[in-house]
């Protein structure tokens, strides 16, 4: 956060960003004001080649920076020392078996679970010790947590929206209903919704506070091949259109082929292997990701790839 | 697609560590709970009101063979709708927990900028929400049926009220820390603890009837002192500012042992994973 000038310059310059395109420092964030990006500019940030739109905003920092992050639980380790760094901007999709240790990473992630080891910031904040603002920033959805089933989708959404400090809850929510095609469900109660319909709402609950970080479990389970592909047009288009860095851990090779730009590879608490999909499907000379995953999961534990 | 409204004031409220709106927001989430389920109304309401007529007839009864009971009319009533202010406060902690815990919920709330001070507050206020619901039409009631009001205490019985719900809520909100350390298989504790304290506190007879050692049991109670000033009030029409003063003084020591422990429970349970797990 807070860079200064000459350090914005080092960044402008080591990007060869034209002097038309430069981009406006406001409050350590960098605006590129654009009509076109044009293809040759790949920041690593948030900037993405299919980007159409005339404003992106991206952060200086990080969306995610974990150190030597290690859980376990009694003899159990459950996570061991992993590290990354999430691009903000980008989608990362999480892979690994049951057991890998994904869940563990993204409720640590979340603040649900205390680590032993290792740091965590999101967003340029440590989780430490500045928890609350990054979780005003960030959001969560999973099939496997749903929502109060006596409330009212409009109630639930209400009551995050209050939680989360949402200026004009009335309308953000229904803005997102129109969206997300389900507003013809407000008042219905959400223990009577389908698989689907409670998928929608629960994206609705994870976008209530405008999010700059999105933590995905299994996004697409258990939805039918229309719905699940609709909710992976919706994902695309928060990413593009928003900017929205998307973690996203899935048993979906393909859904993570077509979301993902970057991929962790997790097995035994480990992060095993990454990089895009093609690099590992080329490193492991499979025809696609299921392979690349199979390789993984199946090969002896600290055996090489 | 949504538009991205503005951050800046949502990340600054999330930095503040009290927030009205968040602590409404729990409040909001147990209002539409109740709003659309008649049958919990109706039991709040309910139990005081059946436990006050059972001591209506007994009073009446009590009244025609003992001087002393036709003395102080109302005495077992007193007591007995004073001690729903304690029943139901402490419930009203525990079962306002216990709900977040049944529905799954307590992940989803904690993944917000939620605090858990925040919460704390929003079951004390809720707490208070379902005594005056509970306990207020029994006490009306009890008026035209019995020709019995525990408001002719007087101011005095804001202040019995008060320390009895005190009370209530250190206990509460220790169960409830200790059903967050255990998980729901031990959710019985939430009714356990308030009916074991209850012959302990001395509510329709005088601390000096119990054996002398539980005598001293009684003394760490507020509760106890709160029914020995109800009785000083009734049978000698004085306030026992005595009473009254250690028992707000005790509560004073049960919140803050309350509150502790349930912050502690919060830190373990953050590190065992239980805010994930723990589910019917």
């Amino acid at each position: 956060m807070g860079k200064t000038d000459t350090e914005m310059n080092k960044l402008i310059l080591s990007y060869q960003i034209a002097p038309s395109e430069r981009p406006r420092i406001e409050r350590g964030r960098v605006s590129l004001l654009t009509p076109n990006l044009g293809p040759a500019i790949d920041v690593g940030l948030a900037v993405r080649r299919r980007s159409a739109v005339s404003s992106i905003t991206m952060s200086l920092e990080p969306a995610i920076d974990v150190d030597a992050l290690s859980k376990s639980f009694g003899k159990i380790v459950a996570v061991d020392r992993i590290s990354f760094v999430v691009s903000a901007g980008t989608t990362i999709g999480l892979l690994g078996g049951n057991g890998a240790g994904k869940t563990t990473t993204i409720a640590m992630l979340l603040g649900l679970l205390t680590p032993d080891s290792g740091s965590i910031r999101l967003l340029g904040h440590d989780i430490r010790g500045d928890r609350f603002r990054a979780l005003a920033r960030l959001n969560f959805s999973s099939p496997y947590v749903e929502l109060p089933h006596r409330l009212s989708v409009h109630e639930n959404l209400n009551v995050f929206a209050h939680l989360y400090g949402v200026s004009r809850p009335a309308e953000r929510i229904a803005e997102l209903a129109h969206d997300l095609q389900f507003e013809t469900l407000l008042d219905r109660r959400t223990g009577t919704l389908s698989a689907g319909q409670k998928t929608r709402v629960s994206l609705a609950k994870a976008l209530i506070n405008s999010p700059e970080l999105l933590l995905l479990d299994e996004p697409t389970a258990s939805l039918d091949p229309d719905t699940a592909d609709w909710v992976r047009g919706y994902l695309e288009t928060l990413r593009v259109r928003h900017g929205v860095t998307i973690l996203l851990a899935s048993h979906n090779m393909a859904e993570v082929e077509r979301l993902c730009d970057s991929v962790l590879m997790m097995r035994g608490g480990r992060i095993v292997d990454r990089g895009t999909s093609d690099e590992l499907i080329m490193r492991y000379g499979r025809d696609d990701l299921e392979g690349v995953f199979l390789a993984i999961a199946r090969r002896d534990p600290g055996g090489a790839a | 697609m949504t538009s991205i409204d503005p951050r800046a004031s949502r990340i600054a409220s999330a930095a503040q560590p009290l927030s009205t709106r968040r602590v409404g927001a729990i409040v909001l989430r147990n209002y539409y709970l109740f709003k659309g389920s008649w049958p919990r109304v109706l039991e709040l309401i309910y139990w005081p009101t059946l436990e006050m007529v059972m001591w209506g007839f007994t009073s009446n009864y009590m009244a025609t063979q003992s001087s002393m009971v036709a003395h102080a009319a109302g005495i077992f009533l007193g007591a007995a709708l004073l001690w729903d202010v304690f029943l139901r406060g402490q419930l009203g902690i525990s079962i306002t927990f216990l709900e977040e815990i049944w529905s799954r919920n307590l992940g989803q709330m904690f993944i917000t900028p939620l605090r858990p001070g925040e919460w704390l507050l929003s079951l004390l206020l809720l707490s208070a929400a379902r005594v005056v619901i509970g306990v207020l039409p029994a006490a009306l009631l009890a008026i035209p049926c019995y020709g019995y009001s525990v408001f002719s205490l007087g101011p005095v019985l804001f202040g019995f009220i008060m320390a009895l719900m005190m009370m209530s809520w250190g206990i509460g909100i220790a169960v409830s820390a200790v059903i967050l350390l255990n998980g729901p298989g031990s959710e019985g504790l939430a009714w356990l603890a308030t009916f074991l304290l209850a012959p302990l506190s001395a509510v329709y007879y005088p601390v000096s009837s119990l054996p002398y050692w539980l005598q001293w049991v009684a003394f760490v109670l507020p509760s106890s002192h709160v029914f020995e000033g109800m009785r000083a009030m009734m049978f000698h029409d004085r306030i026992d500012w005595t009473n009254l003063a250690v028992a707000f003084a005790l509560d004073l020591v049960y919140l803050a042992i309350g509150f502790l422990l349930f912050l502690r429970s919060f830190a373990a349970a953050r590190k065992r994973g239980a805010l994930l797990q723990t589910g019917e």
